[in-house]
């Protein structure tokens, strides 16, 4: 059990709109509930992982850097990583499973922590992103008006439309399941109030054809944590731990706009190489669904379904509702519960594992669980299982 | 706090590109009519975004090629956000393979038609939009 890793706690703070409470003070909140949760105290911790480490130039996107929590919390830290240069959030996680598979590490934080509505509300400390002038990458997108990821996930959606007859109806499905789940999740309180009606959807307002409003996460303020351990350190930790069975990432070209299909669609077959499990064994998905037609391209590149194909698997919403053969974004997901910002999928994926979800825990005693996220020329995804 | 906005009849400037070594001839290209796209002198193929070395074959013989101009549209989305203050909705972002220049796609605007009127597959040609020291390469339908 040495060289294995195990997710053995998870947390999260208050997820709100506009929280009053400092990001740093949100950020220890949820390393509290992650460590109450694991049975571990801060002087078992050594090291600490995160995505994409303080952001200085744009603290509202991400205010807390591993440094920040190694100095506050007092953790004498063996190895840390915070790097936006990673295939997408939950590689943070990954990397911290070989780092205690390799014994650098015995019990890692992994966190992400996110400001963006309170710091529109304070840009004197949380200097908004500027647009008159750009660089680097937005240079190829913003003198456009494609300020937003959701005019590039758009264009990857409108081939969807055009190619493979994708329609709005059969879009609706991800972010309606998404507020009939979040209803039922307590962290989600601040986020989703009502359920949304398929003529609620159809009557919203467009952002970037074919994603409307709904089909868009929020900004939220939150932190996220997920505690990972060593396989032989187990003994220290007394919640049941679920093992990072396999890990996958794909980076193809950072240009959002010259790659013709996203990441999803490479870093997905990768996640079945190094596993015997297979799509078959999945009791639970939590997709990353920053915008709503990110989860179809995970349906299609981990395999559930063939390439084009993922609109109609979830068509009428009864195969991804939480009774259904493949319960999808179970707490929520982004767009219900909020921009966590890709964590928030690892932490449902454990929390239904360990058949912890309250009133919205999915029938069968699961098992195994897929977590992903990003989307566009970026991705990585998690197999958790609890065996 | 009291400045007021401007008033809707003055769009907001498109956000200026820096220049620099790699870009300067995609930005500044309009200049003369042309839109230049990085190309390897020994392979002969494309590299987009611009950069100082052939992504090909990492050759550094590398220079702006004036390309034709015109390509098809290979997917778009009609955008409604108005990203900035005075920004004109709705209008066309699209993705637009080059012709001659294989793998390579430019995100644009389409304009000069309504946007019912432009659709996946569309011939279209550059039109530059000069602001200051930038020519922005824009596409408008062909036929």
């Amino acid at each position: 059990m040495a060289r294995e890793a195990y997710i053995t706690g998870v947390g999260q703070s208050e997820v709100g709109v506009r929280l009053p409470r400092h990001p740093l003070l949100l950020t220890v909140d949820a390393v509290n509930v992650a460590l109450a949760d694991a049975g571990l105290t801060l002087d078992q911790i050594d090291g600490v992982f995160s995505f994409p480490g303080k952001a200085q130039g744009y603290l509202a996107f991400s205010p807390v850097g591993t440094d920040d929590l190694i100095e506050v919390l007092g953790i004498k830290s063996k190895w840390q990583m915070g790097a936006m240069e990673q295939p997408a959030q939950l590689s943070a996680i990954a990397m911290a499973a070989w780092a205690v598979k390799e014994g650098i590490c015995r019990h890692v934080i992994c966190f992400r922590t996110v400001y963006e509505a309170g710091g529109m509300a304070n840009p004197a400390e949380y200097m908004p992103l500027q647009q008159k002038t750009t660089s680097g990458s937005s240079q190829w997108t913003s003198p456009f008006w494609a300020t937003s990821a959701a005019c590039w996930v758009a264009q990857y959606a409108a081939r969807h439309v055009h190619k493979y007859g994708m329609t709005r109806e059969q879009l609706a499905q991800i972010a309606i399941n998404g507020s009939k789940n979040a209803l039922l999740n307590p962290n989600a309180r601040a986020i989703t109030k009502e359920e949304l009606t398929l003529d609620k959807y159809m009557s919203a307002r467009m952002i970037s054809t074919p994603l409307c409003l709904y089909d868009c996460d929020r900004f939220s303020d939150a932190s996220t944590v997920i505690i990972v351990s060593a396989g032989d350190a187990l003994d220290e930790v007394k919640a049941t731990p679920i093992r990072i069975a396999a890990s996958s990432g794909s980076v193809d070209r950072y240009s959002w706009d010259q790659v013709e299909w996203s990441a999803a669609y490479d870093a997905g077959p990768d996640l079945w190489k190094n596993t015997d499990y297979t799509v078959k064994d999945v009791d639970t998905v939590q997709f990353y669904d920053g915008f709503a037609f990110l989860p179809i391209t995970w349906l299609e590149g981990l395999g559930f379904v063939e390439k084009g194909e993922g609109h109609k698997f979830i068509e009428g919403g009864t195969r991804i509702a939480r009774d259904g053969e493949l319960p999808l974004n179970t707490a929520g997901g982004q767009l219900g519960a909020g921009r966590l910002h890709g964590f928030g999928f690892a932490h449902e994926a454990v929390t239904q594992l360990r058949g912890a979800a309250g009133e919205r825990q999915i029938p069968g005693d699961p098992k195994v669980a897929v977590a992903t996220s990003g989307g566009g020329p970026m991705a990585a995804a998690l197999l958790l299982a609890r065996d | 706090m009291s400045s007021a906005p401007p008033p809707p009849s003055s769009p907001p400037a498109r956000p200026v590109p820096k220049l620099d070594a790699e870009n300067r001839a995609f930005w500044t290209g309009g200049a003369e009519g042309k839109l230049n796209i990085t190309q390897c002198g020994d392979c002969g193929q494309f590299t987009h975004p611009p950069r100082i070395l052939c992504r090909h074959c990492q050759s550094e013989n590398v220079a702006p090629a004036a390309v034709a101009g015109t390509g098809v549209i290979d997917t778009m989305t009609v955008n409604h956000q108005p990203w900035a203050p005075g920004l004109e909705v709705p209008f066309v972002i699209a993705r637009v393979a080059l012709d001659g220049v294989p793998g390579v796609y430019l995100t644009t605007n389409v304009v000069n038609s309504p946007v019912d009127e432009v659709s996946f597959g569309d011939k279209v040609r550059v039109t530059f939009e000069q602001q200051g020291d930038i020519y922005y390469p824009l596409f408008e339908k062909a036929n």
